[in-house]
């Protein structure tokens, strides 16, 4: 009976772990295989010598490596801002009382609750009315109002000892020094996870990308695969899916290096060792 | 004069949280009210005409609507449940006391969430091709029959409901462990100590205590299911015939296809309010539990 419950346990985990796999063992295998194998019934799913080929195709087809870069930046100078404006936000609403304090924590967290969707019109018009629309910052700034990394910021600051910013203050330590010297490098698990978590959610961005930029020279990856799927002339899934490859494999590297990060920032920034 | 004499223990709480204000006012509370304003508007060969309330009428008649509407409440109600019952089987069968290889299952079982919406949809897209994809390959061999994926109605969505539920359901997962693990261990060994069958102790130990985390896991797959977007965009284009279309797509078409910037404003509140009242219901429902 104790066996029986075993074997249906792990083989519920087993079908779970390998359908989670397997599309991405396909993803990548694809790209080294023609688009006739891929197609072909039963597709192949070895590693096939096609790698070179179809990578020299998507060469042609879409400028890759721009796209990189674009996404690399774009998500970099995301993250690095909103690491420094949400953990300053996060401190003031954990450490300090002062006016105003609750109205705007609770308009922060009620944002949660209105679909980004919303926003997309106004702020391509505003984007328009300044003349930034296809560009890298329009992409940027308007995503930087993001309750979640606020409040992930708040619930790792409300756990910092507040006695040892009262010796800071004995000792003279200013309020803006105590901050960079004190306190963010004293927190820097719950910084790890919203680094993550912003790197990851800008990477992966589509929408409002989609929406704000226009020409090919400045496309995101997930845009960028996105035309090229949408492109109707000779579909070729082996470079579709070799692309894709390529886009999904940073994030994935990141994710295998930072696990921790990742699932902390998952449930809210409860950072325990 | 020293900076930091400027900056006192009174005003830094000012200082630090100055600049996310600025940017809430302009990236989040401006374009909630402009486009609270845009949606009495219509935009008319360029310049804005008030309409009144000439945008919300026509989209109580608009068939593409209630048709997206539709859509969007079956995947709500399909895959939400779904989706949260296999997070929460998986969470409870890793906590298994015998379970070896944990953080292995933990990490392959969560690895799809990481992907972009974008690359993961592609990837289904090869997958459930009609003729040629892997999946209607696998049907055949065990004697089923080959699914038209995205050119009828039902496959058509159950072929979203199939991508989401892969991308997301690990996602959950680990939420749910979390919940799980923080049951205080005398509470289970205590119900071990009775007798409690595996079943006893999910249905009244474990389901009761995590329900605060269930709740919130529907409530936040609720709001993302909602806004949805990516998946149909990639896989179905909405098709066939609006079949999978959704409210997202719907805003997304009105407001940047066909420069609707009224109606699309319209349709987007429309979705605030069914998003506040199913997160009321479902407050409600944790609020019930605590008392």
């Amino acid at each position: 009976m104790k066996i029986l419950k075993n074997i249906v346990v792990y083989g519920i985990l087993g079908i779970a772990a390998f359908l989670s796999l397997f599309p991405f063992y396909f993803m990548f295998v694809s790209g080294t295989n023609t688009n006739i194998q891929i197609l072909s019934v039963p597709p192949k799913f070895t590693i096939g010598t096609e790698l070179m080929n179809n990578l020299a195709i998507l060469t042609q087809k879409v400028d890759l490596l721009t796209s990189i870069w674009n996404t690399l930046f774009v998500s970099t100078v995301y993250t690095v801002l909103a690491l420094l404006l949400f953990s300053a936000a996060g401190y003031a609403l954990a450490k300090f009382r002062f006016k105003g304090k609750n109205l705007i924590f609770t308009c922060i967290m009620g944002s949660m609750m209105i679909p980004s969707l919303v926003m997309y019109v106004p702020l391509f018009e505003m984007m328009i009315k300044i003349n930034m629309t296809d560009s890298h910052w329009a992409v940027i700034l308007p995503l930087l109002a993001n309750a979640f990394g606020i409040f992930l910021m708040r619930q790792n600051m409300l756990n910092f000892p507040t006695a040892l910013l009262e010796a800071g203050r004995i000792d003279g330590v200013g309020e803006i020094s105590m901050f960079f010297r004190i306190v963010l490098p004293n927190i820097k698990p719950a910084l790890g996870a919203l680094v993550i978590y912003m790197f990851t959610s800008m990477w992966n961005n589509f929408m409002w990308p989609l929406i704000i930029l226009g020409s090919e020279e400045k496309y995101t990856l997930p845009i960028a695969l996105a035309m090229l799927d949408g492109n109707p002339t000779n579909k070729n899934y082996a470079v579709i899916l070799l692309a894709t490859a390529i886009a999904t494999l940073p994030i994935l590297i990141i994710f295998l290096v930072f696990q921790k990060q990742f699932v902390a920032g998952v449930m809210g920034g409860a950072v325990k060792e | 004069m020293n900076k930091r004499t400027i900056v006192t223990r009174k005003s830094a709480p000012y200082f630090f949280i100055t600049p996310v204000c600025v940017v809430f006012a302009v990236f989040m509370v401006y374009p909630i009210l402009r486009s609270l304003y845009l949606s009495f508007f219509e935009l008319v060969s360029g310049s804005y005409e008030f309409v009144g309330f000439q945008n919300y009428i026509k989209l109580f008649r608009d068939e593409v609507f209630y048709k997206s509407l539709f859509n969007t409440v079956i995947f709500l109600v399909v895959q939400v449940p779904i989706m949260i019952g296999g997070a929460l089987l998986l969470a409870v069968a890793i906590e298994q006391k015998f379970i070896r290889g944990r953080s292995f299952f933990r990490t392959t079982i969560f690895l799809p969430s990481v992907t972009a919406l974008v690359a993961y949809a592609l990837v289904f897209k090869v997958l459930l091709n009609s003729d040629h994809g892997l999946i209607n390959y696998v049907i055949e061999l065990f004697g089923g029959e080959a699914v038209d994926w995205f050119y009828k109605e039902w496959p058509a969505r159950f072929a979203i409901i199939i991508s989401i539920t892969w991308r997301w359901l690990g996602y959950n997962m680990i939420i749910l462990l979390a919940g799980i693990q923080a049951i205080p261990s005398d509470v289970l060994e205590a119900a071990d100590i009775d007798g409690a069958t595996f079943w006893n102790k999910l249905c009244h130990v474990i389901i009761p205590m995590v329900k605060p985390v269930i709740i919130f896991c529907t409530i936040t797959s609720t709001i993302g299911t909602l806004q949805l977007f990516d998946e149909p965009y990639i896989l179905t284009e909405g098709g066939p015939v609006n079949a999978t279309i959704t409210l997202g797509m719907y805003l997304y078409n009105n407001g940047f296809r066909y420069l609707k910037f009224g109606y699309a404003p319209a349709i987007g509140y429309v979705m605030t309010v069914i998003i506040a009242l199913l997160s009321i219901v479902q407050f409600k429902l944790t609020k019930e539990e605590d008392a």
